[in-house]
């Protein structure tokens, strides 16, 4: 369980997200849709304790994350492809992260297997396409087997198959009964994949619904998505104009 | 919340990740990098090379040198010319340790796994200072053994057993793990690889110069606290140096120049965005 009370990020003039209040719940996939820009991987950022907020909490179980035990083993993080040193093989990044939370060496040749990069294992991740190094991010998250996921924008750089394997395997997770929160801003993917959906815009929670909600009150997604963020948009053009 | 939740839960380990899981994992991201091997092959190469190459010239112009210039030769400390190489070497490897991380995405795999800044640092600065002293102890006693060779007859050559001998090898090894911790604390302080580069090489090869451009007096008292000429007038002289520290004293000011970055390190690293 992910929950945010009235998380505010500034940087500078810039608002990136504003009194931003969510829950994510353990068993059903939930999507993060915005447009780009829209503060969702500030907010991932924030529930990770990289940034700290200007106001509000981020909790996942009740704690936040410098709280977590054993973070690895609780919440399994992909912010971006390239959360790895260039020079390292990625057997050797896993292997790292695995030391740092008492988890099985053996479990670092299993989650390459999960998403297939045994045989890239040796290679030195830097040399790794865009695709191979979302599969290592996978794969790190995965790691600690943990019960939270949270993966920003996972499906890009990968092609139709891996695609398909991610969606797939997300849906299987919170079969298992865990927190999976996903962020994208590809509207028919989040429609694939996720059956609860946080749409957010200008860094304010714009939605918290099921999709099929969200979907058969306008029609489509896709337009219920553009109904929320041009009400966004309005929102803060004339906040513009009267300051 | 679910039973697979409530079993996932219950399955955790007792305690909590934290310093001795820390360092078990910069142990495994230092021996997993190439760059920690060459830089150390250098660092070696460099020291014991420099050694043989510096102590070579004795012997054969010994009979052509002045009273003065015999009288102050020293064995031990001249033969650590290499010293001036190995300690960029050093401290770069404590440096590329925290910056590598921010020039790639690391830094946020090494956050998600150890939460808690100041722990990861501390570790950090374990491993890698431990390393480099490893590294420098190898060096130093390389550098000592393969220089007294090359001292043949009638240049005097040093043994380990002679008073201040011994004590200059040491703390010559002990000097090159100490600039990698000040690499680490600068590293952590700047974050960025050349920037860090930069303020270290400043340190070693800027400030010397600069201080000779005040007058005498004070010279002499400011001089002898750069980590340059502590390293050469006081840790690894065995002929005491007019207006240095003490060997001691001089390591006690190397330890508290180490403790104060890696202390800032700290502090910055737990209030900034990562």
């Amino acid at each position: 369980m992910i929950h945010a009370r009235g998380l505010t990020k500034r940087f500078g003039p810039t608002v990136a997200v504003r009194e931003l209040s969510f829950e994510v719940r353990p068993g059903t996939v939930t999507g993060f849709l915005g447009p780009n820009g829209s503060g969702k991987s500030t907010t991932m950022r924030l529930i990770m304790g990289l940034d700290a907020p200007d106001a509000g909490t981020a909790t996942i179980g009740g704690r936040a994350y410098q709280q977590l035990r054993w973070p690895l083993r609780e919440v399994g993080v992909m912010l971006d492809a390239r959360g790895f040193h260039p020079g390292r093989s990625a057997r050797g990044h896993l292997a790292a992260l695995a030391a740092s939370n008492d988890i099985p060496r053996s479990r670092v040749d299993e989650v390459l297997g999960i998403v297939g990069l045994q045989d890239a294992a040796r290679r030195r991740a830097g040399t790794f396409s865009l695709g191979m190094a979302q599969r290592l991010g996978v794969a790190t998250a995965l790691l600690g087997d943990p019960g939270v996921l949270m993966l920003d924008e996972p499906v890009n750089g990968l092609d139709p198959e891996g695609i398909r394997w991610i969606r797939k395997l997300l849906i299987g997770m919170a079969g298992e009964g865990r927190t999976v929160f996903v962020s994208s801003h590809l509207i028919s993917e989040m429609e694939l994949m996720a059956e609860q959906l946080i749409v957010i815009g200008g860094g304010r929670l714009l939605a918290s619904a099921p999709v099929r909600e969200l979907a058969s009150r306008a029609g489509s997604l896709e337009e219920a998505f553009f109904g929320l963020t041009d009400d966004a948009v309005e929102y803060r053009s004339s906040e513009a104009s009267q300051s | 919340m679910s039973q697979a939740v409530l079993e996932r839960t219950a399955r955790l380990p007792r305690g909590r990740s934290g310093f001795p899981q820390a360092v078990r994992m910069e142990s495994v991201k230092v021996s997993t990098l190439r760059s920690t091997w060459w830089i150390s092959a250098l660092t070696l190469a460099g020291t014991i090379g420099l050694a043989i190459v510096v102590l070579r010239y004795y012997p054969s112009h010994w009979s052509h040198m002045s009273r003065a210039d015999k009288a102050s030769f020293d064995p031990v400390n001249d033969g650590f010319t290499g010293l001036a190489l190995a300690q960029l070497l050093m401290a770069a490897f404590g440096v590329l340790a925290i910056t590598s991380e921010y020039s790639g995405g690391m830094i946020r795999s090494t956050l998600a796994a150890m939460p808690r800044r100041r722990t990861m640092l501390a570790a950090k600065a374990a491993v890698i200072g431990a390393f480099a002293l490893v590294v420098g102890e190898i060096a130093a006693f390389g550098a000592f053994f393969a220089g007294q060779l090359v001292l043949t007859s009638p240049v005097p050559h040093a043994t380990l057993g002679q008073p201040g001998v011994a004590r200059a090898v040491l703390l010559a090894g002990a000097y090159l793990g100490l600039m990698a911790l000040i690499g680490v604390g600068i590293g952590a302080i700047v974050r960025r690889s050349a920037a860090a580069v930069a303020v270290i090489a400043g340190l070693i090869f800027v400030l010397p110069p600069i201080t000779l451009a005040l007058p005498d007096s004070v010279q002499h008292s400011v001089q002898r606290f750069l980590p340059e000429i502590i390293a050469e007038n006081s840790l690894t002289a065995v002929k005491p140096v007019a207006y240095s520290l003490s060997a001691w004293t001089g390591l006690g000011m190397l330890c508290l120049y180490a403790a104060v970055l890696l202390g800032a390190g700290g502090w910055l690293l737990a209030r900034r965005d990562a």
